[in-house]
């Protein structure tokens, strides 16, 4: 009995270490190739558009709301203690270090993370990957490469986009709702927000996309078994890539912002 | 047997999922200019065998040598360019989802670099032609095929960089027999005109004979019978004679019935 438990503990031990392995090379070959040519710009170019051109709207509404909701809550809670003014520094914080990089992580992990499993699953599963070797062709130079990119250069540029939105959505329902003076509020925002806030976000957006294509890539490429296979696949990068981007969201922000 | 050199020499090949044998000590030689059948049950390990050549599965133990070349020991940049010689027409077609039937055609071609995508719609409409079919495909997208003309064009991406060497998996099945004769005629005529070496790994009998000059049965791993595609239905091996006849008794039956 003791030594079943034991057995089983040093299985799922050894299943671990050989995934972590199994993803840490097919990340590192994935990203050594996108040094290398053949380039792909094709493939490059049309995952750069469905990454970040075609994420725009779901990721605005987001961090639109999110901005307001932000103000709200704040305003709520500092009315009681009458630092009201500190609104428009919070949101502006909240949005470009946290909630920017994070809520356009996880939208686009849901939105883009899950196609990439689900196209790069649905070829592998019906030998399209297989082909691409025989006609000379890598499939982690044509496949992967030009997702991790993509993902690495088109987060950030959306995150930008969502942290004007946040501070826009702040600054509508300060103004509208709670009465702010515009003139106010965007002096108090520009005094409060730092260049290494934005920057910081941006570091973190560029590792979220690297975070959420490699996810998309590598459980796509391992799915196995027909349209299950694929269905689990897509679920397991979503999942994945959500757990990893909080836990690396963690981790940065201790390292840039803990005193 | 004349002193030629064997296009593709197979000795000891194995291969294990688990512990699962798969592959359990192949000797094939497949001779310049013949078109080599392989039969045999579903799991027997055919489709391993050509995923093993193409290198797309690495064996366990053995050598696969492609003019002489060993594939298995060869720099990935020697077994890139081995690789080139062979043009593969898989079970399914495989052809890409996203990209337009021209393209898939050349998508080999595009990758060499031997044309650009200028010249590359026009060379498609060529090859379409070759396999049957009107060079107005070229702009269709995959799904809008049927399985007989995704067939074909998966025919015409294996043969558009002229390889040397053709593999055929299952090339008739899911096919009705009139398109099955037809894709097995225009694979006879394609391997004829450009005097490559091909193999096909097929159940289905009729195909076997109209595409082969030597068969062997692939049985639980192991080569168990190997002659000419004609006396496939006449071997005088009972597994090979109730496997080609279809026959429910015999030596495999009692096998799986364990």
């Amino acid at each position: 009995m003791l030594l079943d438990l034991v057995a089983k503990l040093g299985r799922t031990t050894l299943g671990l270490i050989r995934a972590a392995g199994s993803l840490t090379l097919f990340a590192l070959s994935g990203l050594s190739h996108i040094f290398r040519p053949p380039f792909y710009g094709r493939v490059f170019l049309s995952t750069f558009l469905e990454t970040g051109f075609f994420s725009l709207p779901v990721v605005a509404l987001t961090a639109l709301f999110s901005g307001g909701v932000i103000a709200l809550q704040s305003y709520t809670g500092f009315a009681q203690y009458h630092v009201q003014s500190a609104i428009a520094g919070i949101v502006v914080l909240a949005v470009t270090r946290e909630l920017g990089p994070v809520l356009a992580g996880l939208m686009v992990a849901g939105r883009v993370g899950a196609a990439m499993a689900a196209e790069i699953g649905t070829m592998r599963v019906t030998d399209q990957v297989d082909a691409l070797t025989t006609l000379s062709t890598n499939p982690m130079k044509y496949l992967v490469a030009p997702r991790l990119l993509a993902g690495i250069i088109a987060l950030p540029l959306l995150v930008l986009v969502a942290d004007v939105l946040g501070v826009a959505g702040g600054f509508t329902v300060s103004v509208v709702k709670l009465g702010f003076s515009p003139h106010a509020y965007i002096t108090s925002t520009l005094n409060s927000v730092k260049v290494i806030d934005v920057t910081v976000g941006l570091v973190k957006a560029a590792l979220f996309g690297f975070l959420i294509a490699l996810m998309g890539c590598y459980y796509g490429y391992n799915s196995k078994g027909g349209a299950e296979g694929v269905g689990t696949a897509t679920t397991s990068a979503v999942v994945a890539a959500s757990i990893l981007l909080l836990a690396f969201d963690y981790l940065l922000t201790d390292l840039f912002f803990s005193q | 047997m004349t002193g030629t050199l064997p296009k593709i020499r197979i000795r000891d090949l194995h291969k294990s999922f688990g512990s699962k044998k798969v592959l359990d000590g192949i000797n094939l030689d497949v001779m310049p200019g013949t078109s080599f059948v392989i039969i045999g049950g579903s799991g027997s390990g055919k489709s391993v065998l050509l995923r093993c050549i193409l290198g797309l599965i690495t064996p366990d133990a053995g050598s696969i040598e492609i003019d002489g070349e060993d594939m298995l020991t060869a720099s990935p940049r020697r077994q890139d360019a081995l690789r080139g010689k062979i043009g593969m027409l898989f079970q399914n077609g495989a052809l890409f989802d996203s990209l337009p039937v021209w393209e898939n055609v050349t998508f080999g071609l595009l990758a060499l670099k031997r044309l650009n995508r200028k010249d590359a719609r026009g060379h498609a409409g060529s090859i379409l032609a070759q396999v049957g079919l009107d060079p107005s495909v070229g702009e269709l997208y995959p799904s809008e095929l049927s399985g007989g003309m995704q067939k074909r064009v998966g025919l015409a991406r294996a043969i558009a960089a002229q390889p040397d060497i053709l593999f055929f998996d299952e090339p008739t099945t899911g096919l009705d027999p009139i398109m099955g004769a037809v894709i097995d005629g225009l694979i006879v005529d394609c391997v004829k005109k450009l005097g490559s070496t091909a193999i096909a790994i097929t159940h289905d009998m009729a195909s076997a004979q109209r595409i082969g000059d030597d068969a062997a049965m692939l049985y639980k791993g192991q080569l168990i019978w190997h002659g000419p595609a004609s006396s496939l239905m006449d071997s005088g091996n009972a597994m090979v004679d109730q496997f080609t006849h279809g026959r429910r008794e015999g030596p495999i039956t009692m096998e799986l019935r364990r």
